[in-house]
């Protein structure tokens, strides 16, 4: 029987690849008087799927985040099931 | 001869692109809808805008488009294929071009005219240039601060497929002229082959000189004399 599975996917840039965004958030927090030693900003991705177990679903969503969702020239991810 | 301006939604300068190959240059061209064949035509050319709304990643989702595998055909048949902008950006996320197109350094929209050195005259795209000449051209864009690793940019460099850099005026590729923080000031890569080719800078805004520039136009016409010949 299928079961309801909820994948969290966190897409973010690689370490030491520049983050244009975080980098001008972290002046942002600066001039508001924050002392932050660095910001890196990341997208979620909230899915919902069915699947037969939990290692079914998770190696789809896998699968998922290497033909599209992340772009490895750019990007790690971490997938979490519940 | 028959060229095809692949259409998304959301695509933009699709109309220009077909202004020049049609009215400038006298070739017929149509528009396609990216749901239709492209499979009988010498040439593509995939134009600026923003397709999907940039959604997930510019150029991610219609690079997965159906379409995109007919021109991974084409394009392996040797024939010529041009990704303007968001064009480049789709090139590089269907994996026909190397490297990625992230946001500009400075992370806003940039719109504005640039310097640009041809690298490689080899490319379907360049042989009516000099190597070397400086020439002009606008960028739109706001995702393309071009990366690659390092042993793809060895690649780019060793195989010449470096197609175009910005340059300031005196064809010096520094900092101040780099718009948005592309490696190396690349503004340009070609395939393996120099059949395909993505480039930020809009060279159909720059093809007549009432809009400031005609440099732009010598691009369609390597690109049209280069389906000539295959």
């Amino acid at each position: 029987m299928q079961m309801l599975y909820r994948a969290e996917i966190t897409i973010q840039l690689k370490d030491g690849m520049l983050d244009p965004e975080g980098d001008t958030i972290t002046r942002a927090l600066m001039h508001l008087g924050y002392t932050v030693t660095s910001v890196r900003t990341a997208k979620k991705l909230l899915i919902e799927l069915e699947a037969d177990c939990k290692e079914d679903a998770a190696e789809r969503v896998d699968e998922m985040c290497r033909r599209m969702l992340a772009n490895p020239v750019i990007h790690n991810y971490s997938i979490e099931i519940r | 001869m028959k060229f095809a301006v692949i259409r998304f939604g959301g695509s933009n300068c699709d109309m220009d692109v077909h202004h020049i190959l049609s009215d400038l240059l006298g070739v017929s061209t149509d528009l396609v809808w990216y749901k239709d064949s492209i499979k009988d035509y010498d040439g593509v050319v995939i134009p600026g805008g923003f397709s999907y709304g940039d959604y997930l990643r510019a150029g991610a989702i219609a690079a997965r488009t159906p379409i995109m595998n007919a021109v991974k055909r084409l394009a392996d048949e040797g024939k010529p294929v041009l990704g303007i902008c968001n064009g480049f950006q789709i090139l590089v996320e269907s994996g026909l071009l190397p490297g990625a197109l992230t946001t500009n350094v400075y992370p806003k929209f940039c719109c504005r005219w640039v310097n640009l050195r041809v690298e490689n005259t080899g490319t379907a795209f360049t042989s009516n240039f000099s190597e070397g000449e400086i020439v002009r051209m606008p960028i739109a864009h706001r995702e393309g601060n071009f990366f690659a690793d390092d042993a793809t940019l060895h690649i780019l460099n060793s195989h010449h497929r470096v197609a175009f850099r910005y340059v300031d005026s005196d064809g010096n590729a520094v900092a101040d002229a780099n718009p948005n923080g592309s490696v190396e000031n690349i503004a340009g890569v070609a395939s393996e082959r120099g059949n395909v080719i993505g480039m930020m800078p809009h060279p159909e805004r720059a093809s007549e000189p009432v809009l400031g520039s005609d440099d732009g136009l010598r691009i369609f016409e390597s690109m049209v004399e280069y389906a000539e010949r295959v």
